[in-house]
């Protein structure tokens, strides 16, 4: 049996410890799944091997959260919450350049854009909901004269959280921050390919002084561990961050287990529409982040970009220039911003359509290839001449890929943009306030960005539309979310005062 | 000149204690100053710098600066840093700023910790937390693109009382700062010592010069002259409802600038015959006139007792009044310190005489404590009559009239006589009883089966005389607050 602390060495040549146990009941526990190796995608090296979580495993964590819920948290008085919600935010300050190290080496993902956005505005969110935690208001609803009624908004208690790959911390802190500002208590699956950061946090969940039980965090397939926590009957909701298709196993692992409330943030295939009055310049420096930003891998990528056919020359010379500028490299070379892709799997699947796309009719502009003989390195690819019916127009490709298309009015760029079963974002470049609003109106999304793209907040909320699923992220609606509402309502016997 | 002193109190602790105003990151000297009396001992501790109209006008020239200077259009989480700082500095000074107060304000120095200081960390923490939640409404219009914004107002003034300093303080600066107002507060001249202490922290904090400005001097003339002030946008007072009327005639009288004011109470504390736990009503009953002195606004001063239960009552009452320890502040076993200034102490002798000689019985207590401070005993007066001015007039003192009741039509009507507003206590078993009369009371609060239960995150503030606006809780964000509604043309 390994022990639960595992040394290993950055490529900058720091020497770390990594958990690599369960963490349940504010212990590290050695796990009864597979073991699973995690990979270093820019090496293809294995880092090293976690333990995962089988039945018994999830079972014991969410029996530990359950029972901490009951006899422990629910008890703890709000502010004291938000003061623990804060002080997480503290030692994650505190420690901020090791868990973007983690991040860094696990993803794959720059070095510096894991410390200073993803480590950064995990903190702030979690700082956001410690603020919330005193503020759960129920309301006084008057019926009439002899009736008293109010409502409560109430915590659901055990919270499971299956979370992805592409941001490992961030998407961990939008789950736990509101659910645990609202009363829950967790247990999250992270993602088998990128387990070691939220090890690590689990580490600071206790150091800050949470009682054992409300935070735990446990690895695994999702076929197998996101599988038993999606269907165990003491869960009293699923939050999920992934892909459609497993967004909709989970659906059905609800349905079959205990109607579990869930809230699904899916795909995307987020169009930017560029219109003939846009500033070239930025809608070029923006749209590209929008698709290339965390290489491609974001699921509110912005992976069509529509534009006016009468800029698009001028577009395109601007935007390949932005592209021109990506820096492809190692995650902890201080001047990469691309790094490799998560995993060999992936980096199959984005060759495949890139094969696709020209087998479609499309144009292969720039790009389609691997970049450099070791890692899944990617290069920004873009492909032209798209019609919305092809495939890589249709399909989440979750890479450095892009399809660009022309359009003659604005009402044929947002039929072209709605013209997909996802909903997740969209993106308008015009200087006109009358099209800014007219267009963000119409796109049938949960996000539409005005001359910027991937532009985050914790105080603005984030969630989809039709496919790309259901429940909003941040913001004060995230609240609704980890809560739920039992009205009471006295009746006032022998009145006649 | 020395703008700091040094202090030694009665128990040994030491203190460095400053005595400037507190303008734009720093301490400087007054036009005059002011001396402040340890009202436990009728010593003066030290003179501070009072502020006059230059001081006055710098101060809101120094907050006018750091509003339009980068604070109005701060970040909110920069916001909610800096306070969450200071309250992490409360927290460490806590033991200094209890002495502080209770050497200032003569309050039990166990109050001054498990209250006093604490309330202003928690005031603090309660409003960071609120800093970056400020929503308003998109509006659906036909053709328009219609929207609200909540916008700050500007320079806010606020003029707080001797009775909690520290508390008073923050229950005006922490919901302002939140929503990037920037403020000049007056102390009363009777306690500014615990404030000035708090201005360190401030700087320490990181706070921006000229963002909160602490300055004291007399109410009729510093605070008249703040309340005057035309780059004043907003005046939040706490203190006397006389004092009130004067803040808004000198806002009617200048710049219209908005007016919150928390005043007077003579709050009815309502006993029935189903109390589930008499022990436990005279336990409230007592914290409710007996706390701080008698010297909170929103005290129980007016007990009304249900007949079937009233001499149970009086007897168990007068018994728990008498046992409590009046003395010195810095014991543990004290209960009840002295009245802040020998002006109040005549005032609250003053009507102990008058209620005798209306004919009430003084049933326990009406007299000086010791020869030294400003002591004085819990006084219980019974056989009172509506109109008599102590059931009338607000006494702000350890003294309590005791009233009989038939039932809750005539109890109702009893409690509603009075010009106040500002709470009330109900104490039943029946929720029926508990929940229809706290409905019918006229008063901003109504406490069932306890007493003086004050937080952070519920609103606070009172009916007909005893003021307008809330503080404390989200509701306080509507003071510090302007609306803005924004109609774009999309289609008209």
């Amino acid at each position: 049996m390994s022990a639960d602390l595992h040394p290993i060495t950055l490529p900058n040549g720091k020497k770390l410890e990594v958990h690599t146990h369960l963490f349940i009941n504010n212990e590290f526990v050695p796990g009864h799944g597979p073991l699973i190796e995690t990979i270093n995608p820019a090496t293809e090296e294995v880092i090293c091997s976690v333990h995962s979580a089988d039945e018994s495993d999830v079972n014991a964590a969410v029996e530990a959260a359950n029972k901490c819920f009951n006899d422990v948290w629910r008890k703890v008085a709000p502010a004291e919450k938000g003061r623990l919600v804060n002080k997480l935010a503290d030692l994650m300050e505190r420690d901020k350049e090791e868990l973007a190290a983690l991040d860094a080496l696990d993803n794959g993902k720059a070095y510096t854009v894991a410390r200073d956005i993803d480590i950064t505005e995990s903190i702030g969110c979690f700082r956001y909901f410690a603020g919330w935690a005193d503020k759960i208001h129920g309301k006084t609803i008057d019926t009439v004269a002899d009736r008293w009624c109010y409502t409560r908004h109430e915590a659901l208690g055990v919270v499971g959280a299956v979370i992805p790959w592409n941001y490992p911390i961030m998407m961990a802190a939008w789950k736990f921050a509101p659910a645990l500002a609202t009363g829950n208590c967790v247990v999250m699956k992270t993602s088998e390919l990128t387990p070691l950061s939220m090890l690590k946090f689990a580490a600071l969940s206790k150091e800050a002084g949470f009682p054992a039980g409300v935070v735990n965090i446990i690895t695994g397939y999702g076929q197998t561990t996101g599988n038993f926590l999606a269907n165990h009957k003491m869960v009293s909701k699923m939050a999920f961050t992934g892909s459609t298709g497993t967004g909709r196993k989970i659906m059905e692992s609800s349905s079959a287990s205990n109607l579990k409330k869930l809230q699904l943030e899916l795909g995307g295939k987020s169009a930017q529409i560029v219109c003939a009055d846009a500033d070239l310049e930025n809608a070029a420096v923006m749209a590209c982040g929008g698709i290339f930003n965390n290489h491609g891998q974001s699921c509110n990528a912005g992976s069509r970009i529509l534009v006016h056919s009468s800029v698009f020359d001028k577009f395109m010379e601007l935007f390949v220039k932005a592209t021109d500028d990506i820096v492809l490299g190692c995650p902890f070379a201080e001047d990469t911003f691309q790094g490799p892709q998560i995993s060999k799997a992936q980096f199959d699947k984005i060759l495949n359509y890139v094969k696709i796309g020209q087998e479609e009719g499309a144009t292969l502009y720039k790009g389609g290839k691997r970049w450099g003989d070791k890692g899944y390195f990617i290069e920004p690819t873009i492909f032209t001449n798209c019609k919305n019916s092809m495939r890589i127009m249709q399909e989440e490709v979750f890479g450095p890929f892009v399809g660009i298309a022309t359009f003659e009015t604005i009402d044929e760029a947002i039929a072209i943009a709605n013209d997909s079963t996802y909903g997740l974002a969209g993106g308008v470049y015009t200087s006109s306030v009358d099209t800014a609003i007219r267009v963000s109106n119409e796109i049938k999304a949960g996000t539409v960005w005005v001359n910027t793209y991937d532009i985050f907040d914790q105080s603005t909320p984030f969630g989809g539309y039709k496919q790309s699923g259901f429940g909003k992220e941040l913001g004060k609606y995230a609240l609704q979310e980890y809560t739920q509402v039992k009205v009471v309502k006295f009746q006032l016997l022998n009145t006649g005062l | 000149m020395s703008l700091t002193t040094e202090f030694t109190t009665t128990d040994g602790y030491k203190l460095t204690l400053n005595t400037g105003l507190f303008i734009n990151n720093e301490f400087i000297e007054g036009s005059s100053t002011i001396e402040t009396v340890n009202p436990s001992t009728g010593q003066v501790i030290t003179a501070v710098q009072a502020a006059g109209e230059k001081e006055v006008d710098l101060a809101v020239e120094a907050a006018h600066k750091a509003y339009y200077g980068g604070w109005k259009t701060s970040n909110p989480r920069e916001r909610a840093r800096l306070m969450n700082k200071l309250a992490d500095l409360v927290d460490r000074d806590m033991d200094e700023l209890a002495h502080i107060e209770t050497l200032d304000n003569g309050k039990p120095l166990t109050d001054a910790k498990s209250f006093d200081v604490p309330g202003l960390a928690a005031q603090l923490r309660y409003f960071a937390g609120c800093t970056d939640k400020v929503h308003g409404k998109v509006i659906e219009t036909q053709g328009k693109l219609s929207y609200t914004i909540h916008e700050p107002i500007g320079v806010c003034g606020g003029i707080i009382p001797w009775n909690f300093p520290l508390a008073m303080l923050s229950w005006k600066i922490a919901p302002a700062l939140a929503m990037s107002n920037t403020v000049v507060i007056k102390t009363s001249e009777l306690t500014p010592l615990s404030a000035l202490r708090f201005a360190s922290l401030v700087v320490e904090a990181g706070f921006p010069p000229g963002v909160i400005n602490i300055i004291t001097g007399y109410g009729h003339i510093t605070g008249d002259l703040l309340a005057r002030h035309n780059r004043v946008s907003k005046i939040a007072f706490t203190g006397s409802t006389a004092v009130g009327r004067l803040i808004m005639k000198a806002a009617a009288e200048t710049n219209l600038k908005k007016v919150t004011l928390e005043l007077g109470g003579k709050s009815p504390n309502i006993i029935f015959d189903d109390v589930e736990n008499l022990d436990e009503a005279v336990f409230w009953s007592r914290l409710g006139i007996y706390m701080n002195a008698g010297q909170v606004c929103c005290a129980g001063s007016r007990i009304y007792v249900q007949e079937g239960i009233y001499d149970q009552f009086i007897e168990k009452f007068k018994a728990l009044a008498a046992s409590g320890t009046v003395g010195n502040p810095y014991d543990e076993k004290t209960i009840q310190g002295p009245q802040i200034s020998e002006r109040q102490f005549d005032r609250v002798m003053g009507y102990i005489e008058t209620g005798k000689s209306e004919g009430a019985t003084c049933l326990l207590g009406g007299n000086r404590v010791g020869d030294a401070g400003y002591f004085i005993e819990p006084t219980i007066f019974t056989d009172v009559t509506p109109k008599m001015k102590i059931m009338q007039e607000e006494i702000f003192g350890p003294v309590v009239a005791i009233s009989k009741f038939k039932d809750v039509d005539d109890v109702i009507e009893m409690a509603h006589d009075t010009d106040y507003g500002l709470a009330a206590a109900v104490f039943t078993s029946s929720l029926k009883r508990a929940i229809t009369v706290s409905n019918r009371l006229e008063a901003g609060t109504v406490w069932v089966n306890c007493y003086n239960q004050i937080s952070e995150n519920t609103p606070f503030g009172g009916y007909k005389q005893s003021g307008n606006g809330r503080e404390n809780s989200v509701y306080a964000l509507d003071n510090y607050t302007q609306i803005k509604a924004v109609k774009i043309n999309i289609g008209l």
